[in-house]
């Protein structure tokens, strides 16, 4: 009996002990990017071809919605590169003096009327909105995510905001709207092209694209952060979004090609 | 399971094992006084630390977030020593962790060391016993079955942290994306399958070592009643 209770009692203390501290990466050769939700297919294969380019690199990438990465950049996470969906939240950063440089469009964005429904899916967005059979629509948090700002954009353009606001559900980020989309738990909801082109997405309901001219366009603007300044993997990491096939990869998920200054 | 997920289930089991061995060292002397003490700061202290049972971890994420962030009055102040922040790292999330499964080690405990009969102290004492040898010799054994309670609940509630987490961790692979952030993450890049493993995984070992603890408290409980 003693001698079990010495070993439980132990137990924490030699886990806690022995377990070794995360493996001390030198800074030059692990890289972290934060990046919107709308990007995760396409940033992930991009990596793969970055990854691959350069073995023995670190690339950790944190998804989540544009303004709570923007917050958390100011709260000082450790972040080296931030690829926002609107260029606004980078645009507060420079200003705030958290970046290396000025933030650069590497993609236009759009929107999606969506439904995992698929005779839902092909009615155009006013008779979605209004069909009975749609008791919640999902589209992403207006407070902080830009998908869901367009989105709340597009349906006021439309004259739909009132009838629908009741039926609303709010999803953390795209992504997550785009989840209560694809498990039915929306009828349907305004997510990310990029998203309904991805391989986990396509072929499920129906889509279609709204219009550019109902909401602000969605210039997707990154930044390098303070920390990384002199970073030559994030230089490294910038280098590669130039290259053509990186551009090709970026309009094959959906992204527009943002107009080079 | 994928090298991230395994990262994952690594970061978690050290902040479960740091979180609980922290606690077993504060924890225990808390516990000793509150069951112990005619104070009448007691019913205080008890209040507080059963606060975060009742609490949604978003107001302690969030509070945590306030002090130990760039502006906060701790995060200011280890910036002014060059010490390195706290948001975003392991140790901001043990200190999250500790506070937030503070209940769940000291209320066990707490029972345990009140249930040991004064007279059986008291007369340790008369034996010259010192209070620091009571305390061994006497509470502690007694109390053993407080303590595997104290230790299972505290390690696999820090296991199943999720809020805290998510407003302090900020989700580094390798630093502060726990298990139960994994889960969240497969789910929402509608990995169903790679969820489902790491979820189902937690509900097995989670329900196992509530097993052991229930089975074996029962049938030492069961031993005492017949040898009383």
């Amino acid at each position: 009996m003693k001698k079990q209770r010495r070993f439980l009692l132990c137990l924490p203390f030699a886990l806690a002990l022995t377990s070794a501290r995360a493996q001390p990466a030198t800074r030059a050769t692990v890289l972290t990017i934060a990046a919107a939700s709308d990007l995760r297919f396409a940033l992930d294969e991009l990596l793969q071809s970055f990854r691959a380019a350069r073995p023995g690199v670190q690339v950790d990438v944190v998804y989540g919605s544009s303004g709570k990465l923007s917050t958390q950049v100011r709260n000082g996470a450790p972040f080296d590169i931030f690829f926002s969906a609107d260029r606004a939240y980078a645009q507060e950063l420079e200003a705030a003096g958290f970046t290396a440089g000025a933030p650069r469009l590497y993609a236009i964005g759009r929107l999606v009327a969506w439904s995992a429904d698929a005779t839902l899916g092909r009615l155009s967005l006013d008779e979605l909105v209004r069909h009975p059979g749609v008791k919640r629509f999902a589209i992403a948090n207006p407070e902080h995510a830009p998908y869901g700002q367009r989105a709340v954009e597009a349906l006021r353009t439309r004259g739909l905001y009132e009838a629908v606001v009741s039926k609303l559900v709010l999803g953390d980020n795209i992504n997550q709207a785009a989840q209560f989309v694809q498990t039915g738990a929306a009828q349907a909801g305004i997510v990310a092209y990029s998203l309904v082109l991805s391989k986990s997405l396509a072929g499920q309901g129906a889509w279609t694209l709204l219009p550019q001219a109902w909401h602000t366009p969605l210039e997707q603007a990154f930044v390098v952060t303070k920390r990384a300044a002199a970073m030559p993997l994030a230089a490294d990491f910038v280098r590669h979004l130039d290259l053509p096939a990186s551009q090709a990869l970026l309009q094959r998920h959906g992204f527009g090609v943002a107009a080079r200054p | 399971m994928t090298a991230g997920d395994l990262q994952a289930l690594s970061v978690t089991l050290r902040l479960a094992a740091v979180t609980t061995a922290l606690l077993l060292l504060l924890g225990t002397p808390l516990a000793w006084w509150l069951a112990r003490t005619r104070s009448r700061a007691a019913a205080w202290v008890d209040s507080a630390v059963a606060l975060p049972l009742v609490l949604p971890p978003t107001v302690l994420g969030f509070y945590l977030l306030v002090w130990l962030g760039p502006q906060g009055a701790v995060g200011a102040a280890l910036a002014a020593l060059g010490l390195p922040a706290l948001v975003f790292s392991f140790w901001g999330l043990v200190l999250a962790s500790v506070i937030s499964s503070l209940p769940f080690m000291v209320q066990p405990l707490r029972d345990a060391f009140a249930a040991v009969a004064p007279r059986l102290t008291e007369a340790a004492a008369t034996l010259r016993a010192s209070p620091l040898d009571v305390f061994f010799s006497v509470a502690v054994p007694l109390a053993r079955r407080g303590f595997l309670s104290a230790i299972t609940l505290t390690f696999a509630h820090t296991v199943g942290e999720f809020g805290v987490v998510l407003m302090v961790g900020g989700n580094i692979p390798g630093t502060t994306r726990v298990l139960s952030i994994a889960i969240y993450d497969h789910a929402e890049s509608f990995n169903h399958g790679a969820a489902h493993t790491l979820a189902g995984g937690l509900v097995l070992t989670s329900f196992a070592a509530l097993l052991v603890l229930n089975l074996t408290q029962r049938r030492r409980a069961a031993d005492s009643a017949s040898s009383a």
